[in-house]
């Protein structure tokens, strides 16, 4: 009944409340044996199991049915997502439904079959133009003070609002059952769309719903990525001049600007703390990974080697390293410096290594690995994780055609990224999973790529 | 005092009855005024005036071709143009004027004479007197792309291959030759590996075949590098010989 738990390595960062001990037990135990280093744990942790009940209607108003049932699939799916429940089916869930905290009878959802460690479940309405909602998190094994959560949502009357609605109840819920990290289900994806022989950025939730355009440029644009505090999306764009910077604010809703420079300039990343953006820039001639500030003012340069640098990131939580990837050896591999260019490390051994992402917590790298690269070689390129300070990886993807573009989610607990089953460029789709690599699923069909995850 | 007062009053009384007749008589005569129109027609009656319209299609040529003029009189007995004479009353004539010329058209008639003229610009070329501002014939493409031709690189390499050093020696020498020549240098990469690398790849390509042009003596300031690593394809099958049509520099003329 119990599944071992795989997400060991990425929940030692928190500290939570409910499971500490054997949290620090199971990461105490992650890094023996295996492949590099381990993420099953051999504790016998178990995923919480949770029963999620369809939500009461509290109203007689037409709308009630359809926007309760988008309620009631996307926290469900938001939970099942998490990564860190056993969900119960609802067809062991009681007969009765419960909409108040008067209405339930705990004992019956702790009892088999349900066997439910925790209970969500609440009522859902409409009134007027507005949404509201009661959710509620019962914890089945204390019986006399089960209530853990009590939370009332009240918002315009859409479908899109359900789900918002649901995404945030959910978040509370894995907020305080995950050991205090925040919920993702408020999170958005950016990503490349193409459109005919144009590439334009879009946006989505992090579930996938809810897709549409940002950009209308009418050219190939890449490389999107989102400023730490969602205000702004730096990315690369072709015009005259080749390959520039471009930057795009979803405050305003349009292009601003940002200072062009001489020579191909390339993947934009944000400091962590929204002031700086690192890039690849050929206005010396040889592409280099040069700093500036988030308008493209004082920039300077970091790397000088002959051969191509590209595709930098910040580590997010000191935002004092980049990791980035260098041809400077022939083959591109995956390095790590200061942001002042000192204290080079090179991580990968080999192969042809692309796309890094930084782990909110600072401890890993994700990215895009094809290790036995070459004209004939076996094997293809696959997501992998690697622990910086030991330079052990975990290999997440596997046969299931080209990956590339890793991005972390917020939490660390999920990696998004671009899949081609037979490997064709136009064949792209966005895929997620979490950082163990299991519960891979598609977040949207061909013809989207460069996936990137919010910061929150 | 009185005596004057009646003078004035007497005076008076005579305009108002002078205007009065006046005004009576006047309308009397226009009610039964005698239209000469309903009279047939009037031999005696002055003959109308010549009317006269020219114009040029169009009205600016360069020199050797040639412009429709179209004119059209009424009452006139003569037409004369200068610089052609005598012509019909209305008619067409296509003319070649060697330079700028005012087509004059003179309409006699029994009422009098009219006069109209049309202006035909001649764009004459400027007499190659003084010396051209600059030679900015860059040839055709076919000429450019025979003795320019396109390098290709080996799998993830930016270095110039023997055969591309020898293709590079012979463009700059056609450059050189070719001074108005500007050039865009294209960077191409084939789709295995990743988007973002191969941009970084596809600039450094371009910039070896730039080096190398500017190196054979070929200013760098006409040369112009962009990247397009992967995401411009010559091809698109699954197999070497088309990634290696991908792996390029390519040359363009830089209009």
């Amino acid at each position: 009944m119990h599944r071992l738990k795989r997400t060991t390595l990425l929940w030692r960062a928190y500290i939570g409340c409910l499971e500490t001990l054997l949290l620090l037990l199971a990461g105490a135990s992650a890094l023996h044996a295996q492949e590099g280093f381990k993420t099953e744990t051999s504790s016998g942790v178990s995923n919480i199991r949770i029963a999620v009940a369809d939500f009461k209607p509290a109203s007689a108003d037409p709308q009630t049915a359809a926007f309760k049932h988008t309620f009631d699939t996307t926290l469900f799916a938001d939970l099942s997502n998490a990564g860190i429940f056993d969900i119960v089916s609802k067809s062991l869930l009681p007969q009765a439904i419960p909409g108040a905290p008067a209405e339930i009878k705990i004992q019956q959802w702790a009892d088999a079959p349900t066997s439910a460690a925790m209970v969500a479940f609440g009522n859902f309405g409409v009134q007027g133009s507005k949404i509201i909602c009661n959710g509620f998190l019962f914890d089945a094994k204390n019986l006399q003070y089960p209530q853990v959560l009590a939370k009332q949502y009240n918002e315009d009357a859409s479908d899109d609002s359900a789900r918002q609605v649901a995404h945030r109840f959910a978040d509370e819920i894995i907020f305080r059952l995950s050991g205090g990290s925040q919920g993702i289900a408020e999170s958005k994806i950016y990503y490349v769309k193409l459109t005919g022989a144009n590439k334009e950025i879009w946006q989505m939730d992090y579930d996938g719903a809810n897709q549409h355009p940002l950009t209308h440029l009418g050219t190939v644009s890449i490389s999107p990525r989102i400023s730490p505090d969602n205000s702004r999306l730096a990315f690369s764009s072709l015009g005259h001049d080749g390959f520039q910077i471009r930057m795009f604010s979803l405050v305003l809703n349009r292009m601003v600007n940002f200072a062009s420079a001489g020579g191909t300039n390339l993947s934009p990343a944000w400091s962590p703390n929204g002031k700086d953006i690192a890039y690849s820039s050929s206005r010396s001639g040889d592409p280099e990974i040069w700093i500036s500030d988030a308008s493209g003012n004082s920039p300077r340069r970091i790397t000088n080697f002959r051969g191509p640098d590209v595709s930098p990131v910040f580590n997010p939580r000191t935002g004092s390293q980049l990791a980035w990837i260098s041809g400077r050896t022939n083959l591109p591999q995956l390095y790590v410096m200061d942001i002042d260019g000192s204290n080079v490390q090179r991580m990968t051994d080999g192969g042809y290594a692309t796309s890094p992402s930084w782990s909110s917590n600072g401890q890993f790298l994700t990215f895009a690995w094809d290790r036995k690269y070459g004209p004939g070689a076996p094997g293809g390129q696959d997501i992998y994780v690697m622990e910086i300070a030991t330079k052990r990886w975990i290999q997440l993807t596997h046969d299931g055609g080209r990956c590339d573009f890793p991005s972390w989610s917020p939490d660390g607990r999920h990696i998004v990224y671009a899949n081609s089953p037979d490997g064709k460029a136009t064949h792209m789709k966005i895929m997620t999973m979490l950082a163990d690599g299991t519960q891979k699923h598609e977040l949207t069909g061909v013809g989207a790529d460069m996936p990137n995850w919010s910061w929150k | 005092m009185n005596a004057m007062h009646a003078g004035i009053r007497k005076t008076l009384v005579i305009a108002a009855t002078l205007i009065s007749i006046g005004a009576v008589t006047g309308c009397h005569k226009k009610a039964s005024g005698i239209d000469p129109n309903a009279l047939g027609p009037a031999p005696a009656l002055p003959a109308a005036a010549p009317t006269a319209t020219i114009t040029a299609d169009p009205l600016a040529i360069d020199l050797g071709q040639s412009v429709i003029l179209n004119w059209r009189t009424q009452n006139a007995t003569s037409v004369t143009i200068d610089g052609i004479g005598d012509v019909n009353t209305n008619g067409t004539q296509t003319v070649a004027p060697s330079t700028s010329t005012n087509f004059h058209l003179t309409a006699k008639g029994d009422g009098g004479t009219t006069e109209a003229s049309v202006r035909v610009t001649v764009r004459v070329p400027v007499a190659p007197t003084a010396p051209p501002p600059a030679d900015n014939d860059m040839g055709t493409d076919a000429a450019f792309h025979e003795n320019v031709q396109d390098v290709f690189f080996d799998y993830d390499s930016y270095d110039l291959r023997p055969d591309a050093t020898a293709a590079a020696s012979k463009a700059a020498a056609y450059l050189t030759a070719h001074p108005a020549i500007r050039v865009v240098i294209g960077g191409y990469c084939d789709d295995r590996g990743s988007a973002e690398y191969n941009l970084a790849l596809g600039e450094n390509r371009a910039n070896a075949a730039r080096t190398a042009l500017v190196s054979a003596g070929v200013q760098a300031s006409r040369l112009r590098v962009i990247s397009y690593g992967k995401e411009k394809q010559f091809c698109t099958e699954d197999n070497e010989s088309c990634w290696q049509q991908n792996r390029r520099a390519q040359f363009s003329l830089d209009r």
